[in-house]
């Protein structure tokens, strides 16, 4: 079975898949103190007192990581609510304080859902700020943790601001999984939260599993798996995990409730701790932070100023081309919906715009505009370009701009009267009488042949010219005569 | 030494301020006292003399070309030593800290220095705070002045024995369940906790978060009032600092007290609160009588849910502890003792570098904060902190200001309270509940007990009623008995009010 | 109400905290953390059902900072404090187990 089965993992059963996104936020400095918000920096240059959590220091909120968290609540359909921080406690090297500061019982947002490219509507539990931790780097060993010397920690990563998005178990296979964190991070680059880079660890994704027989409606015992840095990972270890538990199952052992460790090397997941053994954080009410409470006003200004998002732009190019959203969904990906409407909308056949999308404009649309857009198409349409002839003249859009019409003049793309067509079709035949004779006489496999052999001709002669449909109705014609 | 007008920090920097005095001078003057008694009472954990010089040297430096300085201008002040000086070890009297240099000033020591006044020395406490008679302190106890054979009150012992030996006229400490109104009272000068958020608490190093704020130890009323005026008002670095300035004290001072409704805290004060000793008590009646007589009305009043108060606290405060101490893992400051893993060098460390209290606290706040616990503990705690808010509103709706005694006895021996924590913790029941109210209230010296040291009368006031509760501490100030140190002028050194063993 | 708290309530709580305690201060804390909670078993009988938890003295709600770059410390006065530096980083011993 390959990894991206989009059925049934394991036949006759159901994978119940839950994602929490952890996303930075796009801001100048950091959650809870103006030290800066920026990758790539000397270690330890961008660290304040707040940020080394220094005894003493105190923490005071971003604005602008509230605007965003704002934001991505309201594009999750998220109720966006009045607020309270929360202390995480445990230690860590990585923890300057040795707590974290996150949102507990009451998050900023809750309650939501996302629209998936395919049009299936997913849960979102809730979408909250935390701050980040800082880097360790093991030395010595392997480099791998359990093997290491010792640790270096840099602080330059501590305290960014952080958006932890919980998904609902509603996902059920890895292309589901897949495709919920591509929606959601086209969702925050759109929005300007985050620029979701999961190789980068600007986003990051842990999947929860749990497994049950198909028409079971209680749902199994889950596991959460930590350290998947890209889609590919996920798929893979949702794959993976879901095996191991119905393995586990079917042999008569029962599923424990576990955090447990993708391996991307090995292919397999490893148990950390048991729930037995889970961590007891203590939490309760951050009392350096006071409650946030964003007005309506600010919420609606937020909501005014919010881009079109994918969802809406798959909904609109879908209306306008007369498709579902999910064959809309490509154009959308590929940033091209607004060419693709507007091209539509000035005329274009809507079949065509977007199958050139699909496979002619997947280094993006450069200097191509909607209306030579929609003129190129409709001079492809009406037979004064062969369909190669248009991916040409399209190219030279894209690079250079222009007009259709001027550029396949300069490219000598005349269209190829019939009469003149006729004549090559029939110089050809003449020239290969065998061939033709195996055309007009042979089976369908033979025909076939035997038809793309004289269309490759007539190519040839007509330095690719020849509309590849016209030859065939030529060729057609001659057989019946 | 001077008189005892002229010790007062208000004088002193008038004097310095107008070239009459000079701020070395003067500054001399307080480190000679210093040497004199500073090996017997242990107020300092660190004395910058050097430092001091320079500074005092600055200040008339300034005064000499025409500039002014500010209100403390030259003023000797000292520093409770959990408070963050850049530069300068900042131990909050712990091995975990020792010889730790903050690379930051508390937005408090910026203000002070800003406004001229000179840094003379960082001051012993019980260890973070934690304590009621400096005897946790790491680096050794602290002896109340004014009997070197008991204690001077804590957690910030350092500080009220500095301004009762006559150290220094000005320090600052941080009070989280009576830390300076306890020692103020028991080394017989002014101690004030102001209302929460009315000081920034940056730089400060955290016991517990929603009840610590730093205050002023002074020897008379108006002196803790010029230093509130300093230090207090909005810090946008502490995000629970009250959004307004400081609120103006000094001009309104003598406005007495005609026409005030005085309420006397029943169940902190009647024959109810086991402890409360008689003498203590007695000077209470006296103190109210004194308000009564300068036109106050004065009556006894109901805050039933005070008598929970230390319940909650002795819930709330370690809880809040134990999280902000855990930042104390041998990592990126202060002691280490290492280990093989980052996890046993954790614990090594912390093992080593804690004293008792401190360990007891954080296991106590650990419990309280953990799994299956927090709700009967910490949720129901602060719960109670609304209730006594809620008591606090309802007597606050009769009467201006409410009195209590500060503490339940006066100083009591060294190691006399020691073997039991409970038996300590018993010496916060009157101060507690504003802390956990977040409202202010001061501690007043107000005669002597049978046993001749000095007791103080706490006077309380609602959130953000500084002004009238400095009125009312006035006229306490002004009619207290004779033969008290602060009041009747005694000075470190003289033979009235003070033991040598 | 909650039971007394016991030694392995106490043994338990240490490990949580990073706190090794001997077998007479495990015996001797035990004792005295049980007097204090004893203590706060009076607010057991408190019926607060109906009451708000204060989680803030202050009656004050958002308090946000303008999301401009500030200072940032002098990287040498901060490591000068660490007990171990290495390549301008904090040196520390390895770390069993990921981070929970």
């Amino acid at each position: 079975m390959s990894d991206d089965a989009t059925t049934e993992i394991v036949p006759g059963w159901e994978t119940i898949i839950g994602l929490e996104v952890h996303a930075e936020l796009a801001t100048a400095t950091k959650l809870f103190s103006d030290a800066p918000n920026r990758f790539g920096g000397e270690p330890n240059t961008y660290v304040d007192p707040v940020s080394l959590g220094l005894p003493g220091s105190l923490p005071v909120l971003n604005e602008q990581a509230v605007e965003l968290a704002i934001r991505v609540g309201l594009s999750l359909h998220c109720r966006v609510q009045r607020s309270v921080f929360a202390r995480k406690n445990y230690f860590y090297p990585d923890m300057p304080k040795d707590f974290q500061i996150s949102q507990y019982d009451l998050p900023i947002n809750e309650e939501g859902w996302m629209e998936l490219a395919d049009g299936r509507r997913v849960g979102i539990e809730r979408a909250h700020l935390e701050e980040d931790t800082g880097k360790s780097t093991h030395v010595g060993g392997g480099g791998r943790i359990h093997e290491a010397g010792h640790s270096l920690v840099d602080y330059n990563r501590a305290g960014v601001p952080l958006i932890e998005i919980v998904g609902a178990p509603d996902l059920r296979s890895a292309e589901d999984a897949r495709a919920y964190v591509s929606e959601l991070r086209s969702i925050l680059v759109a929005i300007g939260a985050s620029d979701g880079k999961m190789e980068e660890g600007s986003m990051r994704v842990d999947c929860n599993v749990s497994v049950r027989p198909v028409g079971d409606a209680v749902l199994g015992t889950r596991c959460e798996i930590k350290n998947i840095n890209s889609l590919r990972s996920l798929g893979r270890a949702i794959v993976y995990e879901s095996r191991r538990q119905v393995d586990l199952i079917t042999s008569g052992e029962r599923v424990e409730q576990q955090t447990r460790h993708w391996n991307e090397d090995e292919g397999r997941t490893h148990k950390l701790r048991s729930k037995e053994e889970a961590y007891d954080y203590r939490y309760f009410p951050e009392p350096d932070l006071v409650p946030v409470d964003p007005s309506e006003e600010w919420i609606e200004s937020v909501r005014a100023a919010l881009p079109v998002l994918p969802r809406e732009r798959r909904h609109r190019l879908a209306e306008a081309a007369g498709v579902d959203t999910a064959t809309a969904s490509l154009t959308v990906e590929r940033g091209m919906d607004d060419l693709a409407v507007d091209a539509i909308g000035a005329g274009a056949d809507p079949a065509r715009v977007l199958v050139h999308v699909e496979n002619n404009l997947a280094d993006g649309a450069g200097a191509l505009t909607a209306t030579s857009f929609a003129a190129l198409v409709a001079m492809e349409v009406g037979g004064d370009l062969t369909a190669t002839q248009a991916k040409t003249v399209l190219a030279t859009l894209v690079t250079d701009g222009g007009d259709p019409a001027a550029v396949a003049t300069d490219l000598g793309f005349e269209a190829m009267d019939d009469g003149a067509l006729e004549s090559v079709v029939d110089d050809l035949i003449a020239a290969h009488p065998e061939d033709w004779v195996a055309f007009t006489s042979g089976d369908d496999k033979e025909r076939k042949k035997k038809s793309g052999f004289f269309v490759g001709m007539v190519m040839k002669a007509t330095n690719g010219q020849a509309d590849g449909r016209a030859v065939n109705e030529i060729l057609a014609r001659r057989a019946e005569a | 030494m001077s008189t005892p007008e002229g010790t007062t920090a208000r004088v002193l920097a008038s004097d310095i301020r107008s070239g009459a005095r000079s701020a070395r001078t003067v500054l001399e003057e307080h480190l000679e006292a210093i040497d004199a008694r500073e090996g017997e009472i242990n107020a300092f954990n660190l004395v910058l003399a050097d430092e001091a010089r320079a500074a005092a040297d600055a200040v008339d430096a300034r005064v000499a070309a025409g500039e002014d300085p500010g209100p403390l201008a030259g003023v000797p002040v000292a520093l409770k030593d959990n408070m963050c000086t850049r530069g300068v070890p900042t131990t909050c009297s712990s091995r975990i800290l020792e010889g730790w240099r903050p690379p930051y000033d508390a937005t408090v020591v910026e203000r002070l220095v800003a406004a001229g006044a000179v840094v003379v020395g960082k001051t012993n406490l019980d260890e973070f705070a934690m304590g009621s008679s400096t005897e946790n302190s790491a680096f050794g106890v602290t002896r109340n002045p004014l009997d070197p054979t008991k204690v001077p009150g804590g957690s910030s012992g350092g500080s009220a024995a500095a301004v009762a030996a006559g150290f220094t006229p000005l320090a600052l400490g941080s009070d989280t369940g009576g830390s300076i109104r306890q020692p103020a009272a028991l080394c017989g000068v002014v101690g004030v906790k102001p209302t929460y958020g009315a000081v920034s608490r940056y730089g400060l190093v955290a016991f517990a978060s929603s009840l610590d704020q730093i205050g002023p130890f002074s020897r008379t009323v108006a002196d803790s009032a010029l230093m509130l005026e300093v230090i207090g008002g909005h810090d946008r670095r502490d995000s629970t600092s009250i959004p307004e300035p400081a609120p103006d004290l000094s001009s309104v001072l003598d406005h007495g007290v005609e026409g005030l409704r005085i309420g006397v805290i029943e169940e902190l004060s009647g024959d109810g609160l086991e402890g409360v000793a008689d003498d203590v008590r007695a000077r209470l009646h006296e103190a109210a009588a004194a308000l009564e007589a300068a036109g106050a009305t004065v009556a006894t009043t109901s805050v039933p849910s005070t008598v929970y108060g230390l319940s909650a606290y002795y819930v709330v405060a370690p809880a809040e502890a134990s999280s902000n101490l855990a930042r104390y893992d041998g990592v990126r400051f202060g002691l280490r003792v290492d280990a093989p893993n980052a996890g046993d060098m954790n614990t090594a460390t912390r093992t080593a570098g804690f004293g008792d209290e401190v360990k007891r606290r954080i296991m106590l706040g650990t419990y309280a904060l953990s799994a299956g616990y927090y709700d009967a503990y910490y949720g129901k705690s602060q719960k109670v902190r609304t209730l006594i808010l809620e008591d606090f509103a309802r007597a606050y709706g009769e009467f201006d200001l409410l009195l209590s005694p500060t503490a339940p006895t006066t100083a009591f021996p060294i190691g006399e309270k020691t073997a039991d924590p409970m038996t300590m913790y018993l010496n916060d029941v009157c101060t507690i509940p504003s802390n956990l109210a977040g409202h202010p209230s001061m501690s007043v010296p107000f005669g002597v007990g049978e046993d001749g040291m000095p007791v103080g009368v706490q006077v309380l006031a609602p959130a953000s009623g500084e002004p009238t509760m400095f009125r009312a501490a006035k006229v306490l100030e002004a009619a207290a008995p004779d033969g008290h140190p602060a009041v009747g002028g005694t000075m470190v050194g003289s033979s009235a009010g003070v033991r040598h063993e | 109400m909650t039971d007394r708290i016991s030694k392995e309530d106490v043994a338990h709580v240490a490990d949580l905290a990073r706190l090794t305690l001997t077998d007479e201060e495990l015996e001797a804390f035990t004792g005295q953390l049980a007097d204090v909670l004893d203590h706060a078993a009076d607010l057991a009988a408190l019926d607060l059902d109906d009451v708000e938890p204060m989680t803030h003295p202050l009656p004050i709600h958002n308090v946000l900072r303008p999301d401009v770059v500030g200072e940032t410390s002098d990287r040498a006065e901060v490591l000068a404090c660490a007990p171990s530096v290495e390549d301008e980083q904090f040196r520390v011993p390895p770390v069993l187990g990921e981070s929970p």
